[in-house]
């Protein structure tokens, strides 16, 4: 009896003893966020979004960078590299929490939503100062980190946009000697090359971020805007549902597009059809790193702008997004002037040229260019792209919700276009007035 | 210990019969512990033993369920995530949102709903009969039936995550091996290769894999019930003259059902709120015609960062899945009673 009742009262005990230790260690998590605010000893952590084939790739390009770092300041920086799957969910679980790294990726088309969460340091213009100068940044690209009229929430690190790629030797066979400069062109190269199992153009079709980019780019060719002037959404204007089924029409109409495409869901597949010559052209962002991984030489494939609109047609003269990485530090943090200390490092010439090269994205800042390995011609055309004819997307509380809403309407306009169903203008339309009801205004 | 020190305490406290008048001044040198009655010491003693598991209980399930409820009531979006109790109290719009069935929302809410009773059934139901049929089988001692049991469990044992992913794999169109068997090998469909990820077939898809990963379960479930019931039973009833199918309905299943009571809801309740199979299987932009309602929710609140409305419709979840355990329950209950 009395051993059953000690029993009884080690037990709990031992209850209690878990629960405390389970907010202790709590407590030194938040430790690793930057607590140490000694001058000897800060250390940094950072959430690196994932840029390369892989997590560990990604883990070994940043290492060696973030040693020359700690070696100028002192400042130790560990890094994590969060894979894109989870990147957001993370980023949402240390707002709410006020517990998570000092400084963090965000993938550029997530700023006004972000923005509006205000879990990030505003930089502006004493930060931006501090950094070497708003002039030093490319345009487009540090207008992508942020609603217009407030201070940026971030600083753009890695510069992307959406180019066409072409297989050189497919174009030869087929008897095609440059690539495509308007629609019509695309659509009839694509059924030259559209023979013996192989298609004109590979796209990602059950990939909600990269069906949801190209609505937009095509949305903007067709003079169309996602959320009109007071910030109401009409993704189902009579604009954006012709961009949207032009694009479908690719497959459904055209049949230049493989239907085993409308299951693509991992933003890789696509990708790996076109390096493997199942496919002749891809509209996509930089493929550098996948060709590396293939083991392919990069010079069997041209790069060119994604066809225009005819100019008298109204349309606006898009033909890519403004894509790319930011690098924004948490308000909560506690070494606010080591992070930027980092931020100034990360967009010094020096490692922009580094790091871009690696990754085949360009630099962000106008002194990151004088180097020979941004003067090939890819990487000509895409900075040509995005100086010129990319647009940014709109930088609104909701454009997260955009991106979902729209993107999964068109996951299943794909399938539909697979299995054979009619894409018509009334098909498309009741789809995006779906989505269109389904945006919970954020503000 | 404490028995080595104070045999005398021991002593003192085994002698009187429970309930028994206690010898008076009994307690006097005792510490104060002894003098709470031993009949409440009694029966505090398991309560004891139960409280830590109970605070842990609180502490991982009921507080964040709270917390859940707590949140539906809020205008809980992106502006507020950082001090969520800044929220703006909402009432009941949230709610008022997901059962308005003449909006987007709703509407979609109310068709994911439908996808996932007719998944549940067909899924619950189809685990149910082959694990049933499957214990039965194994009844009998044969060569190879270890090994046979062994195989039949291995979805069971497999991680999830490894095994829906084979099934996606499995699943793909130009190069899954399902296509490459129906088509390539059987000459089905025409020569036309069907879809098994997108379209109308993806419904069917996620039934298959769901069955493939709780079948096992119901069939190690039955298997133990099959243990339990009396052989004499059996030899009884043959002597009676009941075939095998006569056994079946009338030993087998009957002697079953307080198994198949507790089955049946387990299954139902995690083929309901089953959140990998189709995350796994078709990431987080699910097909409309294979839309579960856990993924939908999902999607509702995560990825559109509005966490209240989500929240509201986890808490209708709840509810519903709350009322239907209560109805079964007791209409079982009352079955079992009847018979």
């Amino acid at each position: 009896m009395r051993i059953g009742k000690n029993v009884g009262y080690i037990a709990v005990a031992g209850a209690l003893l878990a629960a405390a230790s389970a907010c202790g260690g709590e407590d030194t998590n938040a430790g690793g966020g930057g607590a140490s605010n000694s001058a000897e000893a800060v250390t940094l952590t950072y959430w690196a979004s994932n840029q390369g084939p892989s997590v560990d790739a990604d883990k070994q390009i940043l290492q060696p960078e973030l040693d020359k770092f700690q070696q100028q300041t002192g400042i130790k920086v560990n890094v994590e590299v969060v894979p894109w799957a989870d990147l957001l969910n993370r980023i949402l679980a240390a707002t709410t929490s006020g517990k998570g790294p000092d400084v963090v990726n965000i993938g550029n088309t997530w700023s006004a939503s972000l923005q509006a969460t205000g879990a990030f340091l505003p930089m502006d213009d004493t930060v931006l100062t501090g950094l070497g100068g708003k002039e030093r940044f490319l345009g487009p690209s540090l207008a992508a980190a942020g609603a217009a009229g407030k201070p940026p929430v971030g600083v753009p690190i890695y510069g992307m946009t959406y180019g066409l790629y072409y297989n050189k030797k497919m174009f030869a066979d087929a008897g095609i000697d440059k690539p495509p400069a308007t629609w019509d062109e695309l659509v009839a190269d694509g059924k030259k090359l559209t023979k013996d199992g192989k298609w004109g153009l590979a796209v990602e079709g059950a990939s909600v971020s990269e069906n949801s980019h190209h609505a937009f780019i095509f949305g903007q060719q067709h003079g169309g805007d996602l959320f009109d002037a007071s910030g109401k959404p009409q993704f189902d204007s009579p604009q954006n549902v012709a961009a949207i089924k032009q694009y479908l029409d690719l497959m459904a109409v055209h049949k230049i597009v493989n239907p085993s495409n409308a299951e693509y869901a991992n933003g890789t597949e696509a990708v790996q059809d076109f390096v493997n010559g199942k496919a002749g052209m891809l509209m996509w962002q930089s493929i550098a790193s996948n060709i590396k991984a293939a083991g392919v030489n990069e010079a069997d494939f041209g790069l060119a702008p994604i066809p225009l609109p005819d100019p008298s047609s109204g349309g606006r003269q898009v033909n890519g997004m403004v894509a790319g990485i930011n690098l924004s530090v948490f308000n909560y943090t506690k070494n606010k002037d080591a992070a930027l200390k980092f931020v100034k490092f990360m967009t010094s010439p020096e490692e922009q040229k580094i790091l871009n090269k690696t990754y085949g994205s360009l630099p962000t800042v106008t002194d990151g260019y004088d180097d020979p390995a941004f003067q090939t011609e890819n990487i000509k055309a895409f900075q040509q792209i995005l100086a010129t004819t990319a647009a940014p997307l709109p930088q609104v509380p909701e454009e997260s919700q955009f991106e979902t809403l729209v993107g999964t309407a068109m996951n299943q306009l794909w399938a539909d276009a697979a299995s054979g169903k009619p894409i018509t203008d009334a098909t498309v339309k009741a789809k995006l007035t779906q989505a269109n009801q389904q945006v919970q205004p954020g503000s | 210990m404490v028995a080595r020190t104070t045999p005398h305490h021991d002593e003192r406290r085994t002698a009187p019969p429970e309930g028994g008048p206690r010898p008076p001044g009994a307690g006097l040198h005792g510490r104060v512990v002894s003098r709470i009655p031993l009949r409440l010491r009694r029966l505090g003693l398991p309560y004891m033993l139960i409280l830590p598991a109970i605070l842990l209980e609180l502490l991982i399930h009921v507080v964040p369920m709270l917390v859940g409820v707590g949140m539906s009531f809020l205008r809980l979006t992106q502006l507020y995530i950082r001090n969520w109790t800044a929220a703006p109290f909402a009432g009941l719009s949230n709610y008022q949102v997901a059962v308005n069935f003449d909006s987007a929302v709703g509407a979609s809410l109310l068709h994911s709903f439908f996808v996932t009773v007719v998944f549940t059934i067909l899924a619950v139901g189809m685990s149910w009969l082959f694990g049933t049929a499957g214990a039965v089988l194994m009844q009998g001692a044969f060569r190879g039936r270890g090994l046979l049991r062994t195989l039949f469990l291995v979805p069971y044992a497999l991680p999830v995550y490894a095994g829906v992913i084979t099934w996606s794999f499995m699943l793909q169109r130009d190069t899954g091996l399902v296509n490459h068997v129906l088509v390539d090998q059987l000459h089905l469909f025409g020569g036309d290769r069907p879809f098994w990820l997108i379209g109308g077939n993806s419904f069917a898809a996620v039934v298959i894999v769901a069955v493939w990963k709780s079948w096992p379960f119901a069939f190690l479930i039955l298997m133990a019930g099959l243990q339990n019931i009396d052989k004499d039973l059996y030899e009884a009833s043959a002597i009676d003259g009941a075939g095998w199918w006569r056994q079946l309905r009338s030993v087998t299943l009957p002697m079953l059902r307080p198994v198949n009571q507790v089955l049946i809801l387990v299954l139902f309740l995690w083929t309901f709120n089953d959140f990998n199979t189709p995350y796994v299987l078709f990431g987080n932009a699910a097909p409309q015609e294979a839309d579960l309602i856990s993924v939908h929710i999902y999607q509702s609140s995560f990825i559109t960062w509005n966490f209240g409305s989500g929240s509201a419709m986890s808490v209708l979840l709840l509810l519903f899945l709350l009322l239907v355990t209560a109805v079964y329950l007791v209409a079982t209950s009352r079955r079992k009673s009847d018979a």
